[in-house]
This record gives C-alpha cells, sequence and structure tokens, in this order.
C-alpha cells in the first residue's frame, strides 16, 4: 500500500527552482532516505510535503486522499508528523509539557495525554529528563524531544530533517537505533540524512537531489552506483 | 470640488510624505540593523523638534541654522540609546525588545511633559516664511524647503548605505553579524552608529518641521504611527521602500482628508496598512 | 525502565503545596474582611485600583504571554465595555449587571472582527496594527455623537445606593467586594485556563507557531480564540469602572495609558505567569496613586516617568518579571532534578 505519492512537484522562488517535477512514492511501514548536497531542495520538499510551503504544481496524495496546497495543521491532523532542521522545541517549556501539547491530539483528558506524553518520552530514552525545560537539553536531547512530540500525534507518516545533524559522533548511533525501533512500531519514515553510511544502513528506497530535481530513486544499492549521485556527491562522499 | 484643490491636497500630501520617508527611513535603518523596532521614533522627533525650538528660545538660532546641532545632538542620543539599554536586550525576546523601546518612549515623553509642560509652542518668525503661489496651488515655504531638505536627506542617506565603505559594513552587520563579526566589523560599533544615523534623519526631519509645525510633547504619535506603517508598506528594513511608501502616506492622508473626513486620516492610513501587510507582508518593495 | 516510567506516571500532574494553598485561601479570607475594619476610602479606592488593573494585566497576559502576540492597543476593550454598559444603562435603563455582559459580548465581536485579519500578522506587524486600533478608537469615539462625542457620557446617578444599577454613593465598600469578586473570578478563571489543553496549546503557539502547526495547532484560530478571551476579561472592568466613576469619555477609557499600564503591570510582575499581574498591580498601582497624591496635578507625569524607567529597568535585568525571583516549584510545577 503507497502511503504517501508525490507526482511532478515544483515549487520556486523568485525564479528559481528550489524543487522541480519530483516523483516518487513511499510504501507503508518502510523508510525513505533523502539526499543531496546542501541547496538541493530537501528541507524545502519536506515543506511541501507538510504544507509549510505552498507548492506552485504538481500532486501530493496521502493514502488516497489529496492533500497538494492544504495547511498544515491539517495535514498533520491526518497523521503526517514531521520534525525540523533548524530545531524548533518549545523553549520555555518543559520536555514533558512539550510532548504533552502533541498528545493532546489524541488524548482530550490532561491525566491521559500526560501518560501517553510519558511513555513517548521513555519510549525516546529521556524519561529522567522530563521535568527539564527544553532550552536545557543538548542538541541530541532535543532532536529526541522533537521525534517524541511528533510521534505524539501518533503519525502514520513522520518526517525527519536531519535527524543526526549537528551532534557529536557519539550521539549518532543512539538516534539511528532510535529511528530503526521507530519503524519497528509500525510508522512509515522519510529522512533527510547527510551521512551516506547511515541511509545506507537503514533506508528501503533512497530520493537523491540534486539542484532541486531528482536524479535517482531506488532501492539503496542501486543509488550508490547511480553515476549521477556519485558526481553530485563527490567530495561529500569521501568526507562521510 | 474642483481640481485645483485636489491638486492643492496631492501637493500637500506630497510634502508631508517626503517629511515621513525621512522618519521612517531611520526607523527602517535601525531596524534593518538589528531586527528591532524603535517605539521611541516618535518621542524622538519630539526631542528634534524641541532642541530646534530652545536653541531658537534660548539663543535666538532660527530653526535652519540650528539643524546641524540638532543633528548632532540627535545622533549622541542614538548612541546613548543603544549604549544604555539596546545593547542588553539585543538577544532578548521580541516581547521584551518592544517593551524596553515602548518603555523608553514612555520615558522621554513624560520627561518632556514634566520639564516642558504639555503647551503647545511654536518658532515665531523664522526665516522661513509665507507661501508661494504656483498656477492655483499654494504652497508654503516652510512646509516646501522642509520636503526639500527630507529629499536629499534621504538620498543622502540612501547614497551613505549603498556607496560608503561604512554604508556597506553597515549593510554587511545587518545581513549577518556573525559574519560581519569575522571580517572585522565590530557589530556593536555598527549598531551605535546605525542609532546615531537613524535619530539624525529624525533631527534633521525635526529641525526643519519646527518651522511650521506645533511642538508639543504629544507631536511625535502621529509621526511615529506614520513612519511604523511606512516601514511596513515599505518592507521591513528596506530604506527605498520609506520613499515610496511615505509617498503613499501622504498622499492618503491628505486626499482621505479631503474627499471624506480630515479628522479620520489615521483610519485611512491604518486601512492601507491592513490591506498591504496582510495581501503583501513582505512590503511593497524589496530590502535595499 | 518500567518501574521509572510507573513512577513518573504516579507522579501528580501538578505539585499542590499546601502551604501556599492555604496561605491564598488565607489572603483571599483577609481581603473579604479588611473593609470591616473601618478602612478609609482611599485605601478602598487603592484596593479597588488593585483589583482592576490586575484584571486589565491578566486580560492583557493572556493574549501577550500565554498566545504571544504583543497587543500595544489593549485599552479599546476597557472602553467599549464602558462605553457599552453605560449607554445601555442610559438609553435603555438597563442594569448594569446584564450590560457588563453586553460589553463583554460586543468585545468578543470586536476581537473576532479584528483578529481575523490582523492575527494573521505577526510580532511587529500586529503590535504596530494594535497601536492603530487603539487610537483610531478614541478617535471614532471622540466624534460620535451617539455616545456624546469628546464630551463622553454622564451615567443617570440614582438617588440612593443601588444595587440594582451598581451605584454607591455613601461608601466605596460595595465597590470594592463587586471588584473583589471579579477579580477572584477573573484570576480562578484564568488559572483554569493556564491548566487546560487550551492553555498549553496557546503557549506552543507562543512559542514556537510552526511547531504548533505540525502537531495539529491551527495557530490562526488559537490567537483568536486567545483575543476573544482577553477581551472578554478586559471589557467587564470597564463596566465597572464606569459604574465607578459615573462619567466616561474617550480621553479617559480609550486612553492609550490604559494600554500602557495593563503591559507594564504584566511585564513587572512577570509576563506569561498567572500570578504576575497581581505582583505588578500590587507594586504598581500605590506608585500611580501615592504619586498622584503627593506630587498633585503632575503626578501623572511623574508616574509615567517612573512607569517607563522600570519598564526598561526590568527589560534589561528581569525579563521574566519579578515572579522570576520565587523559586518555580513553590507557586507552579513539580520539577524534579
Amino acid at each position: 500500500m503507497k502511503i504517501l505519492t508525490v507526482e511532478n512537484l515544483s515549487k520556486s522562488f523568485g525564479g528559481i527552482h528550489a524543487n522541480k517535477d519530483i516523483s516518487f512514492d513511499v510504501e507503508e511501514g518502510s523508510i525513505l532516505g533523502v539526499i543531496g548536497p546542501n541547496g538541493a531542495g530537501k528541507s524545502t520538499l519536506f515543506d511541501l510535503i507538510t504544507g509549510f510551503t505552498k507548492p506552485d504544481a504538481g500532486k501530493v496524495k496521502f493514502f488516497e486522499k489529496n492533500i497538494f496546497g492544504i495547511s498544515p495543521d491539517k495535514i498533520s491532523n491526518l497523521g503526517v508528523g514531521r520534525t525540523f532542521q533548524k530545531l524548533k522545541p518549545f523553549a520555555d517549556q518543559t520536555l514533558l509539557e512539550n510532548v504533552m501539547i502533541g498528545a493532546f491530539v489524541k488524548e482530550k483528558d490532561i491525566k491521559r495525554a500526560r501518560d501517553r506524553a510519558l511513555e513517548i518520552i521513555d519510549f525516546v530514552d529521556l524519561i529522567e529528563k522530563r521535568h527539564h525545560f527544553a532550552k536545557e537539553l543538548s542538541t541530541g536531547q532535543r532532536k529526541r524531544l522533537e521525534m517524541a512530540r511528533a510521534m505524539a500525534i501518533d503519525p502514520k507518516l513522520l518526517l525527519m530533517d536531519e535527524v543526526t545533524g549537528g551532534v557529536d559522533q557519539k550521539t549518532i548511533p543512539g538516534l539511528v537505533e532510535l529511528v530503526k525501533k521507530l519503524k519497528k512500531t509500525g510508522v512509515t519514515i522519510i529522512t533527510i540524512e547527510h551521512n551516506i553510511n547511515i541511509i545506507m544502513e537503514i533506508s528501503d528506497n533512497v530520493l537523491a537531489l540534486d539542484q532541486g530535481k531528482r536524479i535517482a530513486f531506488g532501492e539503496p544499492k542501486e543509488i550508490q552506483n547511480n553515476k549521477q549521485v556519485i558526481d553530485a556527491y563527490l567530495g561529500t562522499f569521501d568526507a562521510a | 470640488m474642483t481640481s485645483e484643490i485636489i491638486l492643492q491636497a496631492i501637493v500637500t500630501g506630497l510634502m508631508m510624505g517626503l517629511i515621513y520617508a525621512l522618519i521612517a527611513a531611520g526607523l527602517s535603518l535601525i531596524f534593518g540593523l538589528m531586527e528591532i523596532v524603535n517605539f521611541a521614533h516618535g518621542e524622538h522627533l519630539m526631542l528634534s523638534m524641541f532642541s530646534s525650538f530652545w536653541l531658537w528660545s534660548l539663543f535666538g538660532l532660527d530653526p535652519l541654522f540650528s539643524i546641524p546641532i540638532t543633528i548632532l545632538l540627535m545622533a549622541f542620543c542614538g548612541i546613548i540609546t543603544h549604549y544604555f539599554l539596546i545593547r542588553y536586550i539585543l538577544k532578548a525576546k521580541m516581547l521584551i525588545q518592544i517593551c524596553a523601546t515602548f518603555g523608553l518612549s514612555i520615558f522621554i515623553r513624560s520627561i518632556a511633559q514634566l520639564l516642558w509642560t504639555p503647551d503647545f509652542r511654536n518658532v515665531d518668525k523664522p526665516l522661513l516664511e509665507g507661501r508661494i503661489e504656483i498656477g492655483s496651488v499654494f504652497i508654503g515655504q516652510p512646509q516646501l524647503y522642509a520636503s526639500l531638505v527630507c529629499l536629499v536627506a534621504f538620498f543622502g542617506l540612501y547614497w551613505f548605505v549603498t556607496k560608503t565603505e561604512t554604508g556597506l559594513a553597515l549593510q554587511a552587520t545587518a545581513q549577518d553579524r556573525h559574519a560581519a563579526e569575522i571580517l572585522g566589523i565590530p557589530s556593536n560599533k555598527m549598531f551605535a552608529i546605525g542609532w546615531a544615523i537613524g535619530l539624525g534623519c529624525v533631527g534633521v526631519a525635526g529641525g526643519m518641521m519646527a518651522n511650521y509645525f506645533f511642538i508639543f510633547t504629544d507631536v511625535g504619535i502621529n509621526f511615529a504611527l506614520f513612519a511604523f506603517v511606512a516601514v511596513a508598506l515599505g518592507g521591513f528594513g528596506s530604506i527605498i521602500g520609506c520613499l515610496y511608501a511615505g509617498i503613499i502616506i501622504g498622499l492618503v492622508e491628505s486626499l482621505g482628508g479631503l474627499l471624506i473626513d480630515p479628522s479620520f486620516k489615521l483610519l485611512y492610513v491604518f486601512v492601507i496598512y491592513l490591506l498591504v501587510v496582510i495581501y503583501k507582508p513582505q512590503g511593497l518593495f524589496g530590502r535595499y | 525502565m518500567d518501574s521509572k516510567l510507573a513512577i513518573a506516571k504516579s507522579e501528580p500532574i501538578w505539585n499542590t503545596n499546601n502551604k501556599v494553598i492555604s496561605i491564598i485561601a488565607g489572603l483571599i479570607i483577609l481581603l473579604f474582611a479588611l473593609p470591616l475594619f473601618g478602612m478609609n476610602s482611599f485605601y478602598l479606592h487603592l484596593f479597588i485600583m488593585i483589583f482592576m488593573h490586575a484584571v486589565m494585566a491578566q486580560s492583557w497576559n493572556v493574549i501577550a504571554g500565554f498566545s504571544g502576540q504583543i497587543s500595544l492597543g489593549h485599552g479599546a476593550f476597557f472602553g467599549i465595555g464602558a462605553y457599552a454598559t453605560s449607554f445601555f444603562y442610559m438609553e435603555y435603563g438597563i442594569t448594569p449587571w446584564i450590560s457588563i455582559f453586553f460589553g463583554m459580548f460586543v468585545s468578543a465581536i470586536f476581537a473576532v472582527l479584528i483578529g481575523i485579519p490582523m492575527l494573521r500578522l505577526s510580532g511587529h506587524y500586529f503590535a504596530i496594527a494594535t497601536l492603530l486600533i487603539g487610537i483610531s478608537f478614541q478617535v471614532v469615539f471622540q466624534r460620535w455623537d451617539l455616545v456624546g462625542a469628546a464630551s463622553g457620557l454622564w451615567v443617570t446617578m440614582t438617588p440612593e445606593d443601588s444595587w440594582l444599577a451598581l451605584q454607591f454613593h455613601s461608601s466605596k465598600a460595595p465597590y470594592y467586594y463587586v471588584f473583589l469578586v471579579f477579580f477572584l473570578i477573573t484570576f480562578f478563571l484564568v488559572w483554569l485556563l493556564s491548566r487546560s489543553k487550551l492553555g498549553y496549546r496557546l503557549r506552543a503557539v507562543r512559542d514556537d507557531p510552526q511547531a504548533a502547526l505540525s502537531l495539529c495547532i491551527n495557530v490562526s484560530n488559537y490567537k483568536i480564540i486567545a483575543y476573544v478571551i482577553s477581551a472578554m476579561i478586559m471589557a467587564p472592568m470597564g463596566s465597572l469602572f464606569a459604574q465607578y466613576i459615573l462619567i466616561i469619555d474617550p480621553d479617559r477609557v480609550f486612553n492609550i495609558e490604559i494600554s500602557i499600564i495593563v503591559l507594564l503591570i504584566t511585564v513587572l510582575g512577570g509576563i506569561g505567569n498567572v500570578w504576575g499581574p497581581i505582583i505588578g498591580a500590587a507594586i504598581l498601582v500605590p506608585i500611580s496613586e501615592y504619586s498622584r497624591i503627593y506630587l498633585g496635578g503632575t503626578g501623572g507625569a511623574v508616574d509615567l516617568i517612573l512607569y517607563g524607567l522600570i519598564l526598561m529597568i526590568i527589560c534589561i535585568f528581569r525579563p521574566n518579571g519579578l515572579i522570576s525571583f520565587i523559586p518555580k516549584n513553590i507557586l507552579e510545577r513539580n520539577k524534579q532534578r
């Protein structure tokens, strides 16, 4: 069952194509990795799918429902969660309160919302930090916070923008494990990732973008040997 | 209603608009630099008018000649403002930044009220007086020269920001203060310069207006409101946008006053503001 | 692992500190008892002003502190409340007890009408727009003949004290109780709001509108809800104030000073905190009233100078307000480390 179908999605800002004719689909329960050099349009693609940026043209279908151009709160209400590249925790509130705000989508009662939030916080291994303010958490912990908060709305599809970006090396394996653990819960994941090794390890499919265009889409093995991908990524491969 | 009256209103609006443009340009420069809206801008304008007034009433200096002094005083005032208030709130939340400059506006206005009472004053018999008649349109000389001086000052400012080394350093700081620091541009100094220039603009406008405007402690409120609107219309941080926006506001004010009712001038400008910020929130014109 | 989760789940959601509760209960009883000890009319007036300003500041706190929208023209709703009540009372003889609700209703309508276009604006745009709104109301009422234009409305006085007409000429004590009850009800309701799902979601909108959108929160709607609630808290204070001074005019009830002082009280006490406005009002209102006594007519300017100065100092040194001197776990939530 396709959970998300994107066809010819395009967006330009002042004449510059941030995304042009991008098409792909995602199988329910799988992980799609999105790669591409800086400025390839990965984050724009996320914003288009989740409604934060209004697309110019194309089709976006979530299950059979058209979600092209509708507002972000409605899209998230259908079951599309997301995290942000530039982290956006509710800084002046505690971790628990952050996650509870998400949990209220499913639970109207405050006690049940609290319990639901705690279970998710436990899932992301931050239970001891529950009363810490978001601004006091480390970057890695804030990434977990964003994941927990997005999961609290009980999404069927979760878009994660750079799970391992900006954290130190020791923190990365834990976050990767968490993504795998998340997949086991049955949620479908699209993740933007710079580290090519991680992408190959966790993804069922990979979408490669360059300069706003799709240059490859397929299983990790095919992508790894795709000449265009190698060209676009030349140098970045070495670094990773 | 004759076409002469409408033409008269257009000329009046245009002249006011140029003054609004310069006041707004000062505000916009400061905003572009550090994303702080100076809610005390009107009070700074009031101060510059009073500076002109006192130089006239105590030392007999005509407002026309005291302008350089007024500009220097206002530039100094800008540096003090930055040093004692703004630099502490650079990293604060927007809410705190708004409250801080709002607090400054209350502070200045009420001190002025205590020192100078809320009475209306005006400069008697300034050098610039009388009016000239072109066709059927009457143009007050002080108004005309005020708007011309403001226009010149405006382009002077624009030239300064876009062509001089300091101006380019200001722009660099406005775009990315950390990157600018790495290039050896001290942002704190740039901010102080920005405030000095921003309030210097207000000094020019206030000094020229002292020739013909009533001078009282609440005089700045309406000007500040129009300047806020102009900055929003022109696009926050855009200087050239302020020119167009200032003229639009001047025309809306004077034509609205003529065609509908002069006591609701503020409302017409408000309507324009809402329409623009809702449908074109980035303002009518781009940055710089 | 499970045990930690179980412990976390067994915690109470709110830390109810029995000491604090008993202190608050004691203070409430004390406030009710105070007039019985023969307070003179100045002190009654002082407390009435504190109650009124605390509620007005709480109104601002809901929109600015909870949902993060800075309104610089909040006095408009005060004026609407004052005019609605006085007008309906004078024209149709409707008791203020009912027309208070008219005032709230009219304010709510205006909040929606103003809110729908304006709350799409964010940050500075909204602040500037509200500044314009506040002054626009003053300008319109100055010219509106139906409500007395610039000279305002002189509320028809009853010959004797009357609860029905909400007018008391022989003593201020009844006013004291009316304001006290409104004050307590408002603070209780806002306290409930801050702990409700709505409260959580408003804080989300304040802290990060984009993140809120990703959590199914319709940011514009929530801002409008906050604006309406805020307006409905402000309006009754205008209504009661009109009944208290029995004369209203645009310069009095639409004065920009009202918008300033609610902001100042809240920021001084602690923005976003239910208790902030009480602390702010308890400190600022006496400053204002005493400066008026000791400095005569020009006291108005001196207290404003102080306001401006305090506001700047607070912004520089204590942006979270005086409440931040009190350890959080006493008043608010359970923060175990």
